[in-house]
């Protein structure tokens, strides 16, 4: 026997929330989505009418249903955004030429500017290159760096006033989990921040970023795939090939393990993590500029520069772990001692 | 007459997405036939069957215990499992089942 929608007490239920345990009808369940996504933008004072907004879409369900919602919303409530789209092209065979078909075809479906960067035309490397010659260890880090950099680039080719991703719950609450895991307290405290990059933040100059938010901050993954799915939205869905051993492979199984005993989980997370408090006396990194590329860094030099460098000298492993001393060492073109280079040349497969 | 109603084979629409129908060979949709049994087919037993007949490879991510592994939803028939019983669901002929992998990039 069916469940009834306990939001209009009259159609079928076709999803039981996981934020709330309520059964819902499609359209119930639609509007539930879309309202409560309408009220995180009000809350959070996400944008601003007239602004030109890029929407980072890579074909995956995330981003094709946050273009689709932004869409909706920006009509419904009269936001007066102008939207487009944004995608990065990270050089990854078989994975990245496939989903940007997808955003390709979001372009057409929801007639939006679209404009796509690639790693090679800015780094001069794609990520097959760099898994050449990195492995499949640590490659993640190489593509997170740089993809956050694409985006600021491609969102100022674009002239945007603000960047919008579609980083859901599950993601944020992962994020939290790792960063605990890693004692990564400077990233803990700003992983939970709706916006990032924009008012209370700066004190840098022109390697100033473009303010990011997330939307779909408190969207659980779960009604994510089932809008787009009762929506019938069209995404794109694989791993992509060089994440087998990410580290947050292991933080999702676990907040998977979670949300299945007790739903809320992922929610609480990131109460958890919002709510965090650094104690007196903990050393934390002062934002300044990259000496050489400008771009915002709390180094000397910007984490993409130092592994930049480190790929063109056949050293994978700068960038991977701690080499503070080194970083002066290659600002000021001083060569490295053989033991220094050594320690950094080492890659395991 | 009614001894034969229980015993009948059931015909199933599966479809995997998400991802998921990588792990059988890439084909998203499988039009499938449960053999006769005296009891009612369920849901915990179809996984069973699922996993011996039609997955290809790495059981471990589609099947973790006795039910889908965390991250896997499953519609019966366009509706969420949670609100259908889930594993003690009785299947009927004619039902349709989708499972949906959640566990990749956005």
């Amino acid at each position: 026997m069916p469940v009834v929608c306990s939001g209009c007490e009259g159609r079928p239920a076709v999803l039981k929330r996981p934020k709330t345990g309520h059964s819902l009808c499609r359209a119930c369940f639609f509007w539930a989505f879309e309202e409560e996504v309408h009220q995180t933008v009000l809350s959070a004072r996400l944008f601003r009418p007239g602004e030109r907004v890029g929407i980072g879409a890579s074909g995956g369900k995330d981003s094709t249903v946050l273009a689709h919602v932004m869409k909706v919303l920006n009509e419904r409530y009269s936001y007066g955004l102008e939207l487009v789209l944004l995608s990065v092209d990270e050089g990854i065979t078989g994975y990245r030429d496939d989903s940007l078909e997808t955003v390709r075809r979001n372009q057409q479906q929801y007639s939006l500017p679209l404009e796509v960067v690639s790693y090679q035309q800015l780094y001069g490397w794609t990520m097959d290159d760099i898994v050449r010659q990195v492995g499949w260890k640590n490659n993640c880090t190489f593509c997170g760096v740089f993809r956050r950099q694409a985006l600021d680039r491609g969102a100022m080719m674009l002239k945007v006033d603000k960047i919008c991703t579609g980083h859901n719950a599950d993601d944020v609450a992962e994020t939290v989990l790792m960063n605990v895991l890693r004692g990564d307290i400077a990233r803990l405290r700003r992983c939970t921040a709706i916006m990032t990059g924009g008012g209370g933040e700066e004190g840098v100059g022109d390697g100033g970023v473009i303010p990011r938010c997330k939307p779909l901050k408190y969207a659980y993954e779960k009604e994510i795939v089932l809008y787009a799915y009762f929506n019938k939205l069209d995404y794109f869905s694989t791993e992509c090939i060089y994440s087998p051993n990410a580290y947050r492979g292991h933080a999702r199984a676990f907040l998977k393990d979670l949300e299945a005993v007790r739903p809320s989980s992922i929610v609480d997370v990131i109460h958890s993590g919002e709510n965090l408090c650094v104690g007196v006396g903990v050393r934390m990194p002062v934002q300044g500029n990259c000496t050489r590329c400008g771009y915002i860094s709390s180094q000397k030099l910007c984490k993409a520069c130092v592994l930049l460098e480190g790929l063109n000298r056949g050293l994978p492993k700068l960038g991977i772990g701690k080499h503070q001393r080194l970083h002066d060492k290659i600002l000021a073109q001083e060569p490295l001692s053989e033991k220094e280079e050594r320690k950094l040349r080492a890659v395991d497969f | 007459g009614y001894r034969a109603n229980m015993a009948a084979p059931i015909d199933l629409h599966l479809e995997f997405g998400g991802g998921a129908e990588l792990l059988f060979g890439g084909v998203k949709d499988h039009q499938v036939q449960l053999p006769n049994q005296a009891e009612p087919w369920d849901i915990r037993q179809l996984l069973v069957w699922i996993k011996r007949n039609l997955l290809k490879e790495r059981p471990e991510l589609f099947i973790q215990g006795d039910t889908v592994r965390p991250g896997i939803l499953v519609l019966i028939n366009d509706a969420d499992w949670e609100l259908m019983g889930e594993l003690d669901y009785q299947l009927q002929d004619k039902d349709n089942l989708v499972f949906i992998s959640t566990l990749h990039g956005g």
